[in-house]
């Protein structure tokens, strides 16, 4: 059914511009993710790492001028965000919105039966579904109370992350989109959302944590980092460009990046 | 008898019939002569001369009709609605029995009708009347269920008012929960002209629900006056499905220190449709509590009026008080005028207001959206959520899935405007 190849990545984005409203924010993205590894894009406040992954996600407020995102060989630009989710496209909010009056578990399953049904398979079973839900919260030692209450209702900022792991986790997506996910989360909070992704991580599948810290890449290590800068990617490197992030700021970079 | 001139012919027509085919004691005839004395000196409430009760409802689609009365046996308790596990009460009240006495006493007490035409020509029609009464310091729960279900009259061609009425009488320490229904066939524009008075004893706890389930094409006027003394509690939950113009006029006077009412509400109007909810709230007496919640749902060009009324009286200190109206509009067209007022003249109170209308958020349907739900799926499940908040305050669960579905089946998604 995958339309990939070995030789194909999962997630390639070429040129990509898009700004809000009339301001420009992305200024020509280029990124190739392969199943298996996870990316961070850091950069600093303003710089489009945040468009970038609701952008891939399909949040209506952007729009896209130039460039193309291919996903598992398709435009993913072209399809409808529920498309996108369907298909395997997750994006965990920075911001998660409450949502008073919708049982957590009448959201997962519509989520889980939608993409199913994209599928071809059929809905979820009620039974099927709780031990579904029930296998996943234990796997993101997320409190089984916070799954008996509405969406993120009076939930707390932590609450709220841990909450998008969840759902995450019983989405299964290939391409995870973290939107700023550690920001707001304690150390224990931190570690917990962080070995959440490291149990979903495998061969087929791949993450994109946005960032604008290198502690989250304590716990998860990343295969590539790159570092976003007024709507484009400056500087890609392993692990240790986090380090030196961390150490040097951002300045350094846009040193560097006026420079080239 | 009244002989004085009219401009309401058909109505004094039907009003005299009814008293002759249905004669009964005395005070009966007389309070219905009242009832039309008034309504034909003052005629249909209109929004002229800053009267604020009506000053966003036209009335005269109802006006200009000339409604007869349909003359069909009163006893329609049975009707489409499902029973709930509830037993009927009969709307054919006996004024004579065991009960008469406490009818006589409490008829027409709550439910002036002095400067309320419509309250007057009910009281004119006097004649359907369910009864609901516990007796004094009976504490054991009564569940019971109200249905004026209208039915076709019989003539097609002609367009029928029926004015039900409704006295609930809950004793001292009384534990009684009923279920008002309003329902009638689907097509005509008939008219229902409906009063309830309730009134809550000492110590005694009353939960009322009120569902109109009418006509899309009728016009509905439902008027609710309810008294209660020290220490009582009265929670109320009102859902209205869209008519062609529903007015829900309801009054509760909390008049004895450590009262407490729960005033709750869900209406949905779709195209060509208007609704006016007025509450109002009389803090009478201190230590009082009120809640007032009203929701609306508002699709194709309907519109929604809300007037919310709390009034603290001078002496009613330590009075806790909040009311709020929000409203969903599922279309560009679709209009709400929302008043929630306080009048507060003690100076140790607690009291809130508040309203809202807006149409569902942009980043909550991306949230869903983002998660693989479409739009429609994502809409449906939006509006049934803000729903649920006011169905979920229905104790009796074959009820509360009802209204669940009820509302979920009529509530349509066309296409849905996106706010930002």
């Amino acid at each position: 059914m995958t339309k990939m190849t070995n030789n194909n990545p999962l997630l390639s984005v070429r040129g990509l511009h898009a700004s809000a409203g009339d301001l420009e924010i992305l200024n020509g993205v280029d990124l190739e993710v392969n199943a298996g590894e996870v990316h961070a894009i850091m950069g600093p406040n303003g710089s489009g790492k945040s468009t970038l992954a609701n952008v891939l996600a399909g949040r209506p407020d952007y729009t896209v001028t130039a460039g193309q995102a291919i996903y598992d060989g398709e435009d993913l630009l072209a399809l409808e965000p529920e498309i996108r989710a369907r298909m395997g496209v997750f994006l965990a909010f920075q911001y998660p919105v409450e949502l008073p009056g919708v049982r957590a578990w009448q959201f997962l399953k519509a989520g889980v039966d939608a993409r199913r049904q994209h599928h071809g398979e059929e809905e979820l079973s009620a039974r099927d579904f709780d031990r579904l839900l029930r296998e996943k919260v234990q796997m993101v030692e997320i409190d089984p109370e916070l799954v008996r209450r509405a969406v993120n209702e009076g939930f707390s900022g932590g609450e709220k992350k841990r909450n998008e792991i969840l759902q995450m986790a019983v989405l299964e997506p290939r391409l995870a989109l973290l939107d700023e996910t550690d920001s707001g989360l304690d150390i224990d909070a931190l570690r917990i959302v962080s070995d959440g992704v490291n149990k979903l991580r495998s061969q087929d599948n791949a993450t994109v944590l946005v960032t604008h810290y290198q502690r989250m890449l304590n716990y998860i290590r990343p295969d590539k980092v790159h570092v976003l800068l007024d709507g484009r990617i400056v500087r890609s490197g392993g692990p240790e460009l986090a380090l030196e992030l961390e150490e040097k700021g951002y300045d350094w970079i846009r040193e560097a990046a006026s420079y080239e | 008898m009244t002989q004085a001139p009219t401009r309401h012919e058909r109505y004094f027509a039907d009003h005299q019939a009814l008293a002759a085919a249905s004669p009964g004691p005395a005070w009966l005839d007389t309070l219905r002569a009242a009832g039309w004395e008034r309504f034909n000196a003052i005629g249909f409430p209109t929004a002229r001369r800053g009267n604020e009760r009506w000053k966003y409802t036209a009335v005269a689609p109802i006006a200009r009709v000339n409604f007869a009365y349909p003359f069909l046996p009163p006893d329609n308790v049975g009707g489409p609605e499902p029973d709930f596990g509830f037993a009927a009460v009969s709307a054919a009240a006996d004024f004579d029995g065991e009960t008469g006495d406490a009818i006589r006493q409490h008829l027409g007490r709550l439910a002036s009708f002095e400067d309320d035409g419509f309250a007057a020509l009910n009281t004119a029609f006097l004649r359907d009347v369910a009864v609901v009464r516990v007796p004094d310091g009976s504490g054991a729960p009564v569940a019971v269920r109200v249905n004026h279900a209208a039915t076709d009259g019989p003539d097609v061609e002609q367009r029928y008012a029926r004015h039900p009425r409704t006295l609930i009488l809950a004793g001292r320490n009384a534990n009684l929960t009923v279920i008002e229904t309003y329902t009638g066939p689907p097509g005509p524009r008939y008219f229902t002209n409906a009063v309830t008075e309730i009134v809550v004893s000492e110590g005694a706890q009353v939960d009322h629900y009120r569902l109109l389930n009418e006509s899309p094409a009728a016009y509905h006027v439902g008027v609710t006056r309810v008294h209660q003394a020290r220490d009582s509690s009265f929670s109320s939950a009102s859902f209205a499905l869209g008519t062609a113009l529903a007015r829900n006029d309801f009054a509760v006077t909390l008049d004895g220190p450590g009262a407490y009412c729960s005033l709750n509400g869900l209406y949905y109007t779709g195209q060509g449709q208007h609704i006016d909810n007025l509450i109002s709230i009389d803090h009478a007496q201190p230590h009082c509590t009120s809640r007032l919640n009203y929701k609306g749902i508002l699709d194709g060009n309907s519109r929604a009026v809300f007037g919310g009324e709390v009034l603290v009286r001078r002496n009613a200190q330590k009075s806790d008080a909040q009311q709020t109206d929000k409203n969903l509009l599922l279309s560009e067209d679709a209009e709400v005028d929302s008043k929630p007022s306080l009048l507060i003249y003690a100076d140790d109170v607690q009291c809130s207001h508040g309203a809202t209308a807006g149409q569902i958020d942009a980043q909550t349907l991306f949230y869903l959206r983002s998660r693989g739900l479409d739009l429609a799926a994502a809409s449906r499940m939006l509006i049934s959520a803000f729903a649920r908040e006011i169905v979920n305050t229905v104790k009796p669960q074959p009820l509360r899935d009802y209204l669940d579905s009820l509302f979920d089946r009529n509530i349509a998604v066309k296409t849905l405007p996106v706010g930002r």
